[in-house]
């Protein structure tokens, strides 16, 4: 236990738990901004998967890993696109409408690869980019400010999706449209429009999780994200509606995740206690989340299609 | 009577349009589309073992939506499918391997009732923790799922492993084969249809029955409906959610002791993931209840449909050896297609009647 | 909820007209005649991952491949639900195809039910040792640990911190093998510790990376693992500059500087016995295993890792005494 206590080893935890909650919390705050509109979107693990494989497939063939981000952007916004036309504007059920993009997007992806690219091949990797000044601060350094740019960008996003929830009319717009659509129909509020646009933004973060997952890798494969974007939809209410808690969610998990793995490594856990060990994520985000009970305010019209009376 | 006929047309044409789509696929993919069709047919219905393996495809489906129709109009939404039949199997399979013994018509309804008992306490956990502590039931169950795949994977390499394996050396993470005693009955010679057939049908009746026949049915659906009337006509919400989850759970619980004793190899083998176990019958359980209109009585067809596609599409990629992952994608474009096409029949029904082309007063009286 | 009612007797529509239309157009139960057109021999893989993904269902696909007969083969793959691989088994068997190769430890079980119902098919089981009492099973299983012991003593001549790491999935089948064998190779070798990290899953490519990185904080210089998911951690050795070692197949394409050697699979060598023992109207019953003596366990060198002087021929002199049974694999 004491070689896990050592500073270098503790610095490298941070920056794989860190690598590991990226794109959780990207799917995470896009979801976070659907579902405060009223919208769940149970496909995200799909749109993930889709924008994986294209953010792949362009690094394979060009190279150029920006335009591979913004291609992973782009089939989030196609599918928020093809997820909003359902749900808004068909209203269709929102649970199994999600369900059936989540099993299209594993089939097509897994379909794509097979025939596009069969046998994995590697591509280049996010590079790491230090921040200046304070990529230098001892350790927390190290860990914290010599990510990625989407890693940053994630972060980053966090605040931003705060302040666009809670400052903006459009914010204020999304929330009168999650909780109360008939009010704000009557203020004049298009509750299809915003809702729309909700899905076009959060299926674009969905898409850039995706990018971010194999472009951290630089490798794809079917099913990559293994049921990563359930954990993302899942941490939503985790976090409470509220970017800040999904951002500990995604920390939560991360951390986790990275320090079951470092103490594997170490032999702090025995291989016989490996699965057991697995477990851990998943049984600590419950009970964090009863020891931080609290009287939460999901959205009222969640997963409600809107109806004009 | 042509908003009837239109009820059943459009979400018909819905997967006629979505099997257009995977036309399409298959044709990039060298295979022809009408091969493509019959081998799809062929593998659900072309005899009747096939029929039989359709129906088999679908029972854990049936189990698994009936129980989410109790959990949804109880308003609880339970996503833990997968954990349930992982539970079910769990402790149907210890009790299996504990009373070898027994004879067959004690051990088989005392495994398929362990299986309930798994996967009821699975969905009791959630339950509570949503009642007594307000943790959100979605997260719980996700969550729960990886806990119990962990668990599946920590018990069959363990404890619950064949010794047999121990010995050689292979460390297969599956248990001994289990007693013939508990084998589920084949109900039909040279076919494998097997009582957890009629026992998923006879699940889904009840689920309806308790739903619409009994008090506690009643109250459930009061819940789903309005928390706080009910709360105010003295109907406890607290233990009515966990009930519902319970239920549900339990029938997703029996489930699981289906798969494991109504399966080829007699055993609970597990491959590490929660699908190679399940089939995702967790996930497309749901989908089965939701286009039954989350009425337990219409998931039962609902269910064949699904198992049909299921097994129709295994057909499919093994006679014309195109990737298995085509039939997944056909699956999730068919679900899409089908779920948009409801609220458009209803758009078409409003907007025939206001045309005033069929104006009859009795079609107008029947309006939605 | 009230429009949904409706979808239900539209779906029964639906079902019963495919219902209808499927039992009209179905082919008999009959199975299809045997052999192909011009007596191809008639093969069938169910794997449970992908077949090209540089690891344990490639490995057989292309053996199948190698082998010197006319072959007509089918294929599933992807199949990890094991109910779902049960039924395309059964399925290749009704087809009429005269090999079926089961080729997953978790597909066993079904075969005891499906084998004798075809007592003309020859199933084929892999990775396992034991037949269980079929007489038309061959079983079929790499003895990895010695490939890992040769993978990992050449690992230790390469480690300059001492420190060895392995990213596995889950302890089970030959990944066991494989690893056991890796870390007896390399402590005997010299390494002084060997960590091993089972990450719990055989598809999680992310954990698999994370886990390489895991292994490089605690000054691992050399690493190595098994399985699909194992990809995720040769990008991070490749990204780090730390040497790797493959197993199952030739990984060298994932990183082609710094893959050291690949323990390859060719399981053709054990094909063609089996194949001419069911020639000889032998269908099954017996075990069969790949190593290095017989040629089906081959350690494939990378030509662009330039090896230290020495090593190569301590690999061969290993591979030689492995053979001739002169070192033990522990």
């Amino acid at each position: 236990m004491g070689e896990f206590f050592t500073l270098s080893v503790l610095v490298a935890t941070a920056a794989s738990a860190i690598r590991l909650a990226t794109p959780y919390l990207l799917a995470s705050l896009g979801e976070t901004v659907g579902q405060r509109s009223g919208v769940l979107n149970l496909g995200v693990d799909g749109v993930m998967l889709l924008s994986a494989f294209f953010s792949y497939w362009t690094v394979l063939e060009t190279g150029n890993l920006w335009l591979a981000v913004l291609v992973g952007l782009v089939v989030g916004l196609v599918m928020g696109f093809l997820y909003g036309v359902i749900t808004v504007f068909l209203n269709a059920t929102q649970g199994i409408s999600g369900i059936g993009i989540f099993i299209f997007g594993l089939g097509l992806s897994d379909l794509l690869f097979r025939q596009l690219v069969g046998t994995p091949k590697p591509v280049r990797r996010l590079p790491n980019v230090d921040i200046p000044l304070l990529s230098d601060i001892p350790h927390l350094g190290e860990a914290l400010f010599q990510r990625n740019l989407l890693t940053y960008l994630a972060f980053l996003l966090v605040p931003v999706t705060a302040l666009l929830l809670t400052r903006t009319t459009f914010g204020l717009n999304i929330r009168s449209v999650g909780d109360n659509p008939q009010a704000a129909d009557s203020l004049g509020v298009s509750v299809e429009r915003t809702r729309f646009v909700a899905i076009l933004i959060g299926n674009s973060m969905a898409g850039l999780a995706g990018a971010a997952l194999v472009l951290q890798l630089g490798i794809f494969q079917p099913n990559l994200t293994q049921g990563l974007g359930f954990i993302a939809v899942a941490l939503v209410y985790f976090g409470a509606w509220r970017p800040i808690g999904v951002m500990g969610g995604a920390l939560l998990y991360g951390f986790v995740n990275a320090t079951v793995l470092q103490w594997k490594a170490l032999g702090i856990i025995p291989v016989s206690g490996s699965d057991l060990a697995n477990m851990a994520p998943a049984v600590l985000t419950i009970l964090a989340l009863i020891v931080v009970a609290r009287r939460v305010h999901a959205p009222s019209a969640l997963t409600k299609p809107f109806t004009r009376h | 009577m042509i908003k009837g006929v239109l009820g059943a047309l459009v979400p018909l044409l819905a997967a006629l349009v979505a099997f257009a789509f995977g036309a399409m696929m298959l044709v990039t993919l060298g295979a022809s589309p009408l091969a493509g069709l019959d081998a799809m047919l062929d593998g659900a219905f072309g005899s009747s073992s096939r029929i039989a393996a359709t129906a088999v495809k679908a029972t854990p489906l049936i189990l698994v939506g009936a129980g989410i129709t109790i959990a949804f109009r109880t308003s609880v939404i339970n996503i833990g499918g997968e954990g349930q039949i992982i539970a079910g199997a769990l402790l149907s399979t210890v009790v299996a391997l504990s009373f070898p013994n027994l004879p067959a018509f004690i051990l088989v309804p005392l495994v398929l009732l362990s299986g309930a008992v798994g996967g009821g306490i699975l969905g009791a956990v959630p339950g509570a923790l949503k009642a007594y502590a307000s943790v959100n039931e979605i997260l719980s169950t996700i969550m729960l799922n990886l806990v119990m795949v962990q668990f599946m994977n920590f018990l069959l390499r363990g404890p619950l492993i064949d010794p047999f394996e121990l010995e050689a050396g292979t460390r297969i993470p599956q248990t001994q084969r289990l007693s013939d005693n508990a084998t589920l009955p084949t109900l039909l010679d040279g076919t494998r249809l097997h009582i957890g057939v009629p026992v998923a049908i006879c699940a889904a009746v009840g689920a309806y029955l308790i739903l619409w026949r009994t008090p506690t049915g009643f109250r459930l659906r009061a819940v789903g409906y309005s928390p706080e009337a009910a709360r105010a006509a003295g109907i406890s919400v607290k233990r009515n959610i966990t009930l519902a989850m319970t239920l549900s759970g339990s029938l997703g619980g029996i489930a699981g002791a289906i798969l494991v004793f109504g399966s080829e190899g007699q055993r609970m083998v597990t491959d590490g993931s929660a699908a190679g176990f399940t089939g995702s019958a967790g996930f497309n359980g749901i989908v089965a209840a939701l286009f039954g209109g989350l009425h337990p009585l219409w998931t039962i067809p609902s269910a064949m449909l699904f198992g049909a596609l299921l097994t129709g599409a295994t057909q499919l990629q093994r006679v014309l050896q195109v990737p298995a992952a085509l039939a997944v994608a056909l699956n999730g474009i068919i679900v899409i297609f089908v779920i948009s096409s409801t609220p458009v029949r209803g758009w078409l029904q409003r907007s025939l009647a206001n045309s005033g082309m069929f104006n009859r007063s009795s079609d107008t009286a029947g309006m939605d | 909820m009230k429009r949904q009612w409706r979808l239900g007797p539209a779906v029964l529509v639906i079902l019963g007209a495919l219902a209808l239309v499927g039992t009209a157009c179905g082919d008999d139960d009959a199975p299809a005649s045997g052999s192909g057109e011009g007596g191809a021999l008639r093969v069938a893989i169910v794997a449970p991952s992908a077949s090209d993904d540089l690891a344990f269902s490639q490995s057989m696909v292309d053996a199948v491949h190698a082998i010197e007969r006319d072959v007509e083969l089918s294929v599933t793959d992807g199949t990890f639900i094991i109910e779902d691989a049960a039924a395309a088994i059964r399925g290749y068997a009704e087809d009429g195809n005269d090999v079926v190769i089961a080729h997953g430890t978790q597909f066993g079980a079904s075969l005891i039910e499906i084998a004798p119902a075809f007592p003309d098919v020859t199933f084929m089981w892999g990775t396992a040792s034991d037949t269980q009492g079929l007489a038309n099973v061959f079983a079929y299983h790499p003895a990895a640990d010695e490939g890992g012991y040769v993978n990992g003593s050449i690992a230790a001549a390469l480690t300059k911190t001492g420190v060895i790491g392995v990213v596995g999935p889950i302890e089970a089948g030959d990944a066991v093998a494989y690893i056991n064998g890796f870390k007896a190779g390399a402590l005997a070798g010299g390494a002084s510790e060997v960590n091993v990290t089972y990450t719990g899953s055989f598809g999680d490519v992310a954990l698999a990376a994370e886990a390489a990185e895991a292994h490089l904080a605690n000054d691992v210089d050399v690493l190595t693992g098994t399985a699909q998911m194992v990809v995720g951690a040769v990008g991070v050795a490749a990204d780090a500059g730390v040497p790797w070692f493959g197993t199952q197949a030739n990984q060298t394409s994932l990183a082609p500087s710094l893959v050291v050697a690949s323990q390859v699979y060719h399981w053709e060598v054990v094909l063609e016995e089996m194949l001419t023992l069911r020639d000889s109207g032998v269908l099954g019953g017996q075990a069969f295993e790949v190593n290095l003596a017989n040629g089906g366990l081959v350690i494939e060198f990378n030509d662009a890792y330039e090896l230290p002087a020495g090593v190569r021929d301590a690999a061969d002199a290993m591979i030689e005494g492995i053979t001739n049974g002169t070192v033990s694999t522990g």
